[in-house]
């Protein structure tokens, strides 16, 4: 078996590959699910029903979605500038602490305004945390896969701390969770008496915010030559260590935007079970989405849709929601597959 | 054909009509080839003309669209690496494909046998790589690890390998690239006797100096096509060129200088070593209107040299003076905005990015400049017009400014690395090994191009391996050698052989006094 590179790809098959990769990603997991005892026909209709089925499904898959949205889009970033950025976790929740810190009643402005501050504390928190990995990236080569994943521990337990100390909230029971959301500082929702928050709309603005800086700016254009060959970057006059270091921040700040809207829009306060590993989530969803901004919407919502699907399923069909983990991770496997079989021809003998 | 007159000779390959399209191009088409025994057939044509693409068919790498192989007298089944193999052709490839931690005898031995009984044969290998290699002058140390053997001696294990496997039939592509002359010198000795022992050779180059050394008969290759098929005895040096760039080889002629003022210095630089010598205290002077040609043999200090001047070597201690002014902080920017172009001895790692398409690589320099960019904004439509001038004006070949520069030819890349870097006429130029890797038809184009550049007053730094490039384009001539300059002496003033002895390290005390 031999790989030939393909000369060109052509837009069907950017798109026909990625389908096939979800095809294949069904017919993988059926299989799962016939050993379960189930039929997969049932299942994956139940699935899709609990994800896309009604208004509330809908939404549901929406509102998982778009912390999703926000560590893809940080993934996908930092990824396209080769800066293995494999804490969004970390940025998640320094992202999330920051926004209770500011959000509980130590700032005081109308919510125009306290929300914006917010945000962008946020961001600046998520951002610096990336950016020591970077420095010490650019400054000693130490591999930043080692120090953003380490920092994800080192965070948990720095938050679990914070929890069970000054940020600790003293009508909470005993519960290690910090106070609530002033009214003001929390993100509205989008529909009434609905749980879909205006986090999703921030989500998908800042993918297009996103998609613009890849495409049109000299920061993008810095990123993507940096990421395809730093030399010849260096060679060509591009500061790589300084895009290296704006990079960590672009991806950090969007991380921890996942942390500000997951509290400030849907929990209200932060708790130790804040993020069930959306930070690694964002590493699959940005690999589905082969790095693009845009597409980094729709593979966070067709990850959020299996989650969402695999929970209502698991209630009717006696199939474990653990299916859903096995889908996102068979999936990114065909992805990857596929992305491969995109370059490059496969010739047998 | 004119090679069916020698009744003897049997035919050992054959090959007929071979077309291999990829996507629009095509790479190659309806070429025949035709190999006796005991003969040098050399493959003559440009980058892109598609030697390598057919050679990569006869060996199973690619699947022919149409036209067949026969080997011996045998069809070769296509796409298959292990048939041709097994039917005793055997290939050097231009980059080695050995195994750096094995030593030599291993990496010859790999894949004859299953591994589990790799060790049961070593001795019998031995006898058998040292009986070849005494037969053919393929001297190699056996025990020695790849990583650790010089880059004639890998090549002489790749031969070995292909000749371990009784391989009758032997294709080198480009053998002479990585080697010195005295090392070329041994490899025809080989060739002449490997010949005389019944095999057969195709030599793929583009060299006509070598083409005509060593061949018995060449076939020239143009766009995919076959443009000629010569004995090489009755073939003039000229009449292969014009049958390899189809038409008037265009002639370089070098007027005489007009030098004028200094506009680039190095005072006493040292630098780190970087791919071999760093520099030792080094001084140089280039002067406006004049093309200083850097000699040396490879790993002298040259590649730290262009480093320190491109800006991505720092220097440990002495000044770098541009237009007179003495600099600060050197850097690749800080070497651009003084007005100096750069060519890159490495086209694909340094010069180029190749996943990134024709424009975004032709402004990669400039991309900062309200040119191209406002507001942190880029404007494609200006990069673009731009790579199509480019495009335009130095004859790339390529679909588009967005094709992706990975699929252009080393020449059509190096055509855009020297339009990036002529752009807005610098007036000092640094081009190192400019024309390495490169076809006649490009190797003349770069060279009128700094020579362009020289007559309309930039000074050129031209670093080259090859002493002929550097004698016929340099107004002066400096010789590096573990990261000292000689003395520079005038066009002419000195013999090869003088220069060759400075080369090689003799008469360093001009160097010395130059350098105190």
């Amino acid at each position: 078996m031999r790989l030939e590179p393909r000369p060109s790809s052509s837009m069907a098959a950017t798109l026909l590959w990625p389908a096939g990769a979800i095809l294949a990603t069904i017919l993988l997991s059926s299989l799962l699910v016939m050993i379960a005892g189930a039929s997969p026909f049932t299942v994956f209709w139940l699935v899709v029903k609990g994800a896309a089925g009604s208004q509330f499904a809908l939404l549901e898959t929406f509102t998982r979605a778009t912390p999703l949205i926000f560590t893809g889009l940080a993934v996908a970033v930092a990824f396209r500038a080769r800066l293995w950025n494999i804490g969004a976790e970390a940025q998640l929740y320094l992202g999330a602490v920051m926004t209770v810190v500011l959000g509980t009643g130590a700032v005081a402005l109308p919510s125009a305004g306290l929300i914006p501050v917010i945000m962008i504390a946020a961001m600046l928190t998520g951002a610096l945390t990336l950016l020591g990995p970077a420095i010490l990236k650019t400054r000693f080569g130490v591999d930043e896969v080692v120090t953003t994943l380490l920092l994800n521990f080192i965070v948990l337990l720095f938050v679990s701390m914070l929890l069970e100390g000054p940020l600790k909230d003293p009508t909470g029971m005993g519960w290690p969770q910090s106070k609530r959301m002033i009214a003001d500082a929390q993100l509205p929702r989008l529909i009434k008496g609905k749980r879909l928050h205006f986090g999703f709309v921030l989500a998908v603005v800042s993918a297009l915010i996103v998609w613009v800086i890849m495409k049109k700016t000299t920061l993008g254009y810095e990123m993507r030559a940096v990421g395809h060959n730093a030399e010849a970057a260096r060679f060509a006059g591009i500061p790589v260590n300084r895009v290296i270091a704006k990079t960590a921040l672009l991806s950090g700040g969007l991380a921890a935007l996942a942390g500000f809207s997951e509290v400030a829009g849907l929990k209200g306060n932060l708790t130790l079970d804040l993020s069930p590993g959306y930070g690694y989530t964002g590493i699959v969803v940005a690999m589905l989405a082969m790095l693009n901004p845009l597409g980094v919407i729709v593979a966070a919502i067709f990850v959020a849709g299996i989650f969402v699907g695999a929970d209502a399923m698991s209630r009717s069909a006696n199939v474990p929601s653990y299916i859903a983990q096995v889908m996102v991770a068979i999936s990114l496997l065909t992805m990857v597959a596929a992305i491969m079989l995109m370059r490059y021809r496969v010739r047998w003998r | 054909m004119d090679t069916a007159d020698l009744p003897e000779a049997e035919t050992v390959l054959r090959l007929t009509g071979i077309t291999k399209r990829f996507g629009a191009l095509v790479a190659n088409d309806h070429i025949s080839l035709a190999l006796k025994r005991g003969e040098v057939v050399a493959l003559l044509g440009e980058n892109g003309a598609g030697k390598t693409t057919l050679m990569n068919i006869l060996f199973g790498h690619y699947t022919a669209d149409e036209g067949q192989i026969e080997v011996f007298g045998k069809a070769l089944p296509s796409g298959d690496p292990n048939a041709a193999l097994a039917a005793g052709i055997g290939m050097v490839h231009q980059h080695f494909a050995l195994a750096d931690q094995m030593t030599a005898l291993e990496n010859i031995v790999l894949g004859t046998r299953p591994l589990w009984s790799f060790n049961l044969g070593k001795a019998q290998a031995r006898q058998r790589i040292t009986q070849l290699a005494s037969d053919y002058g393929l001297q190699v140390e056996p025990d020695r690890m790849i990583a650790e053997l010089s880059v004639g001696e890998r090549q002489r294990v790749e031969i070995l390998k292909a000749l371990y496997r009784e391989a009758r039939i032997l294709i080198l592509d480009e053998p002479t690239a990585v080697l010195t002359p005295m090392e070329t010198e041994a490899l025809f000795a080989t060739l002449k006797k490997l010949v005389a022992a019944g095999l057969s050779v195709i030599f793929i180059s583009h060299k006509l100096g070598e083409v005509q050394a060593v061949s018995d008969r060449v076939v020239v290759l143009r766009g995919g096509k076959l443009a000629g098929e010569r004995k090489t005895s009755e073939a003039t040096r000229r009449q292969l060129a014009e049958l390899m760039v189809g038409g008037q080889l265009p002639v370089n002629e070098i007027g005489p200088s007009t030098s004028r003022e200094i506009l680039f210095e190095l005072n006493n630089i040292s630098t780190r070593s970087v791919g071999g010598a760093g520099l030792n205290g080094v001084s140089m002077q280039l002067r406006g209107g004049e093309i200083t040609g850097l000699a040396g043999i490879s790993g002298n200090g040259q590649a730290a040299l262009a480093a320190l001047i491109a800006g991505t070597l720092e220097a440990r201690g002495g000044d770098i003076v541009v237009h007179g002014q003495k600099t600060v902080r050197w850097s690749p920017r800080a070497a651009l905005d003084c007005g100096i172009g750069r060519i890159p001895e490495d086209r694909h790692a340094t010069g180029m990015i190749g996943d990134m398409s024709v424009a975004e690589n032709v402004i990669s320099e400039a991309y900062r400049s309200p040119r191209f960019s406002r507001f942190g904004f880029l404007n494609w439509k200006a990069a673009a017009s731009f790579a199509s001038g480019i495009i335009k004006a130095y004859d790339v070949k390529c679909p588009s400014p967005e094709a992706r520069v990975r699929l252009l030819s080393g020449g059509n890349m190096q055509k855009l690395i020297l339009g990036r870097a002529l752009d807005g006429d610098p007036d000092i130029i640094i081009a190192s090994q400019p024309t390495r890797g490169l076809d006649v038809g490009a190797v003349a184009y770069v060279h009128a191009r700094l020579i362009e550049a020289r007559d309309r007053g930039a000074a050129v730094l031209l670093i080259s391996e090859d002493l002929d490039e550097i004698q016929t384009l340099s107004d002066r001539i400096a010789v590096i050698h573990r990261g000292q300059l000689s003395r520079p002496s005038a066009r002419g003033e000195l013999s090869v052989m003088e220069l060759g002895e400075l080369m090689a390290g003799h008469g360093t005390e001009a160097g010395a006094s130059h350098a105190a």
